[in-house]
């Protein structure tokens, strides 16, 4: 362990209701909250997402889905639907089965025996789940023709409960003939010594973690076209993570990858929700082949809601905490359960991703999980903000609650006790992770000031005296970015993935304008924005000067293997390729210059927007429009040997060494962001409905390239996490008919809902990044431990019940107030 | 005794932004998808298929409705104004537009469109909003980027500069 020290300045702490206006720009850009380049168009209603683009003799694609969480397919008749007149055609799983192969699965056997194909074949495996695709003239009658497919369902037992799914007495995948699609166990430091050191050990029966997801207003789809000539299909579409996508779906459709073309423009969020789409786009990839016709699929919000991706839910069982007297935590040892829905798609990749927040924000060295996750008769599902990660987190937030309940310690005082030091950066975790900056407890500190911890107890009297119930919580989270693909071989070493990358290009136009272009796939985060911010200050010149071109092309040629945005990443892979090229390129235009000015490369400097000799006279100057004019268009009189190019292409390759498949440990990941959360809430007693009164959230991303957007994301992401807390749920029943499959059942938080949040940031630069910063979109879920940490707090003086499921709605609150001691009876404390 | 066929599809004529569409629809047409599909006004989108969430607000009549839940025949006759009529035609945008991006108060951008359309009209109506008014005013459009935060800050702050 390294006691490098980090520095860490705290730079900025505003309330938000008190965001100024962007401040006027300085000589650098990054870390200025510079206007958006994103921002004209979508508030002009000129931003293009994929339903606007149209092609003539387009074609609308409705799918039909079944009805049934299990059953067997008896026959599919689509003769009515064809009749109907506008038609174009029909696609159906018998079809599929013969025009593709299944897709490819990450695990080890049985679980990789799964088959996956774009439609259902022989049998249905979740409510919604397609089994044919009708296309017609128009939207309406493409739903209307949809109607007239007769499918003849023979209904099976159906698993909702992933508790009921391990015990494999119904199995939905008779190729893999068990519902378990990934078991292994994780044993690192020596938990059984951790335990006999203990002065008690706390035993939790069940915590749960539920299923939900982050909605985006836009939903999936795409406009497919099809070239008979080459074989090439371009998608229009909304995918967030292309490079994997055609992954998956070129060997399924028997083609090369640079067959598949993905270009998306602006995307109405994702939030790792437009992962997963390759069964829908391979089925638009058929049609579009089928009827030669351009295919347009724009999915239905209750379509969305059912049947496209759902977050991981996870159980907990026999959780174990070796704990000292005085709060010290030792370890802790947890059966798993992850429950990821009727096929495993980017799973069982959600069995290691936790791991890259093994110990969270805590020093304990010794942990054991024994990790299960099982398929069930529900939607599939995918990355959603916070992925994998935030149901771990929540778990060790929810040890630290109980345990420090049963152990009468203060909250706070756990967390300082057992939070990771400053000095100690960068740690090394007990799996081998390095969390490379932070400084936990400031944040900590600075969250209870925002919310004024000094006068908690004052507000509990005054909240009582009133019949209220007040609580203090807390979330410390961690957001962990620019992930080692090489995680996945700890999973299944047969897995040929490992490292990450990220691709861009930065070149210099004809008539001096500065082009950049993405491998990345931004839905919100600006990504155009804060790459001319980099490239401005490499170049010297203006971000109005630098031109991004929007959103994501395969044919751009900035795409590497792992191109997308996803995984906490940007601000370190896509800003690295994005500085690497600007770095060539800066090199080179001075190379240019000195050539053209005839003096050293050292005299000559980038600013203004000119290559210019250091102080030389004003004419020995040449503006960015001379420099791409000569290599573009005026190249004559350059030496046979001296070929510039004025245009760069730059892989960013993160550095990780190996892993140790063995002991399942090394670098699974690169940076670490910090959100600590502070609220209070305000619960009544008579109907359990939670109120926040108070709410903070304290970023540390490192160095921020623009503070505004980092704010954006801090609030994104706590709202996500309070609906999450408090009202979002997939609630199935026993026949996995989803009871909440659109926004009247499934309410998100609206305006009413979101408290004003009160926000800070401190810099702790990561020693690891090319530009000091980190990855910080997910949020790590850091408000739904604090919700859930609050709601125990104020139930205190109600009989102590302690919270076991991450999401509260009134309902369960009232429930814990009628009944605290059924809770407790979840949780036990053995003294040594 | 027999029935007589309904009607299948209706002219109609819209004023929409200032120009005028006559178009025959079909008589099921949603409002959305006549601005959307029939006459490519696509800054006004669709985020759900219940009416939950505010993304095709747009503005009939002077009052700011969700034109999923409207049918096109519905609208013959009427004024309506969509996102793509909110800038004056100079190129400048409005005050509560340059708000919007110098708050901050949009990430995706695909609930704009519908978060300025029922902005605009509180505005109209009450033009130095409250937060608590600001936040009434929106309770009807779902953002999934922002937490609302922003957005409240850049329509109050609008008001204050009235």
């Amino acid at each position: 362990m390294s006691t490098t020290e980090t520095p860490t300045t705290e730079t900025q702490t505003t309330e938000t209701q008190t965001t100024t206006a962007p401040v006027e720009l300085k000589k650098g850009h990054v870390g200025q909250s510079i206007p958006r380049k994103e921002d004209k168009r979508l508030v002009e209603g000129q931003g293009i997402f994929f339903d606007d683009v149209r092609r003539h003799g387009m074609g609308y694609v409705h799918f039909v889905r079944s009805p049934h969480a299990h059953a067997k397919i008896v026959s599919i008749d689509v003769a009515a639907a064809l009749a109907l007149d506008g038609v174009h055609g029909t696609l159906t799983g018998d079809e599929v089965a013969i025009q593709t192969d299944p897709f490819f699965e990450m695990s080890t056997p049985p679980g990789n025996e799964i088959k996956d194909y774009a439609l259902a074949v022989g049998k249905v495996r979740f409510m919604g789940e397609p089994v044919a695709a009708v296309c017609a003239r128009t939207r309406e009658l493409a739903r209307d023709a949809a109607e007239l497919v007769e499918v003849e369902y023979e209904p099976l037992d159906v698993l909702v409960d992933a508790r009921e799914a391990v015990k494999n007495e119904t199995i939905m995948h008779e190729d893999a003939g068990s519902n378990v699609v990934w078991s292994g166990v994780f044993d690192w430091g020596d938990w059984e010594a951790a335990k006999a050191e203990a002065d008690r050990v706390v035993r939790i029966d069940e915590l749960h973690f539920h299923r939900f997801s982050s909605t985006p207003l836009e939903c999936s789809g795409a406009l497919v076209e099809y070239e008979r000539a080459s074989g090439q299909w371009t998608l229009h579409c909304n995918h967030q993570m292309p490079g994997v996508g055609a992954i998956w779906m070129a060997p399924a459709l028997r083609t090369g990858l640079d067959k598949l073309r993905f270009v998306t423009r602006d995307i109405g969020g994702g939030f790792g929700n437009k992962i997963c789409l390759h069964p829908y786009y391979v089925t638009l990839c058929l049609l579009a082949r089928k009827l030669n016709r351009p295919v347009n699929w724009t999915e239905w919000r209750t379509d969305q809601h059912t049947a496209n991706a759902h977050g991981n839910e996870r159980w907990f069982h026999d959780v174990e905490v070796a704990v000292k007297d005085d709060g010290t935590m030792l370890g802790f040892n947890v059966k798993a359960l992850d429950d990821c829905g009727a096929f495993p798609r980017y799973e069982p990749l959600g069995c290691i991703i936790w791991a890259q927040v093994t110990a969270g924000c805590y020093g304990w060295r010794n942990i054991r999980v024994d990790f299960t996750q099982v398929c069930t008769n529900k939607s599939p599902v995918s990355p959603n903000r916070g992925y994998s990660r935030m149901q771990h987190l929540w778990l060790t937030e929810r040890i630290i609650d109980i345990v420090g309940a049963e152990l009468e310690i203060d909250p706070v005082e756990m967390r300082k006790r057992n939070y990771v030091k400053t000095e100690q950066m960068p740690y090394e975790t007990p799996n081998g992770c390095v969390y490379d900056s932070g400084d936990y407890a400031r944040c900590l500190d600075i969250a209870l000031d925002l919310i004024g911890y000094d006068t908690v107890e004052e507000r509990k009297a005054e909240a009582a005296a009133r019949g209220k119930l007040l609580g203090l919580g807390i979330g410390s989270t961690l957001d962990s970015g620019t992930n080692n693909f090489g995680q996945s071989q700890l999973l299944n070493p047969e897995l040929q993935f490992s490292g990450n990358n990220e691709a861009a290009t930065v070149k210099l136009d004809i008539f001096g304008e500065v082009v950049v272009t993405l491998g990345t796939v931004p839905q919100g985060q600006g990504h155009e924005t804060t790459a001319s911010q980099v490239v401005a200050d490499i170049l010297g010149c203006s971000p109005d000067q630098v031109n991004v071109r929007q959103g994501h092309d395969t044919f751009f040629n900035s795409n590497a293997g792992f191109s997308g945005t996803y995984a906490s990443q940007f601000a370190v892979t896509g800003l690295g390729a994005v500085k690497g090229a600007a770095d060539l390129l800066r090199a080179e235009m001075i190379q240019l210059a000195a050539a053209v000015l005839q003096c050293d490369a050292e005299q000559i400097e980038l600013a203004d927007g000119f290559a210019r000799v250091k102080d030389g006279p004003p004419e020995a100057a040449l503006p960015f429009m001379a420099l791409g004019a000569i290599v573009n268009a005026n190249n004559a009189f350059l030496p046979p040997d001296f070929n510039p190019t004025l245009n760069h292409r730059f892989v960013y390759r993160p550095y990780f060494g190996m892993l140790d498949n063995e002991k399942k440990t090394g670098k699974l990941t690169l940076t670490y962001a910090t959100q600590i959360h502070a609220c209070l809430v305000e619960i009544d007693k008579e109907t359990g409905v939670v109120e926040i009164v108070d709410y903070a959230a304290v970023d540390d991303c490192g160095v921020r390239i623009h503070p505004q957007i980092v704010e954006g994301q801090v609030h994104g992401a706590t709202a996500h996490a309070i609906g999450a807390a408090l009202f979002e749920e997939f609630v199935y029943d026993e026949d996995g008919q989803l009871l909440t499959s659109n926004f009247y059942d499934y309410h998100v938080p609206h305006a009413l809902d979101v408290p004003a949040l009160k926000t800070a940031a401190i810099e702790s630069p990561s020693p690891f990044t090319p530009l000091g910063s980190k990855g910080m979109g997910e949020g790590g879920g850091g408000g739904i431990h604090c919700i859930c940490s609050a709601i125990q707090d104020a139930l205190l003086p109600a009989g102590r019940p302690l919270v076991y499921d991450s999401c509260n709605p009134y309902h369960r609150v009232w429930s814990m107030l009628q009944d605290p001691e059924s809770t407790r009876a979840n949780v036990e404390v053995i003294s040594a | 005794m027999s029935v007589e066929e309904p009607a299948r599809s209706c002219s109609i004529s819209v004023e929409v932004n200032g120009d005028v569409y006559d178009r025959e629809v079909d008589a099921r047409r949603l409002l959305v998808h006549f601005i959307r599909d029939d006459i490519d006004l696509t800054g006004t989108h669709i985020g759900c298929d219940t009416g939950n969430c505010g993304a095709c607000t747009i503005h009939l009549d002077g009052v700011a409705v969700k034109s999923c839940m409207l049918l096109a025949v519905q609208a013959d006759g009427a004024k309506i104004a969509t996102v793509e009529g909110l800038a004056p035609i100079d190129g400048e945008l409005s005050p509560l537009q340059q708000s919007f991006s110098a708050h901050h108060a949009l990430q995706c951008g695909y609930c704009t469109p519908g978060m300025l359309m029922s902005a605009s009209a509180l505005l109209a109506q009450n033009p130095r909003p409250s937060e608590e008014e600001a936040r009434t005013a929106i309770q009807g459009n779902i953002c999934r980027c922002t937490g609302y935060v922003n957005i409240v800050e850049a329509i109050v702050s609008v008001g204050e500069g009235a």
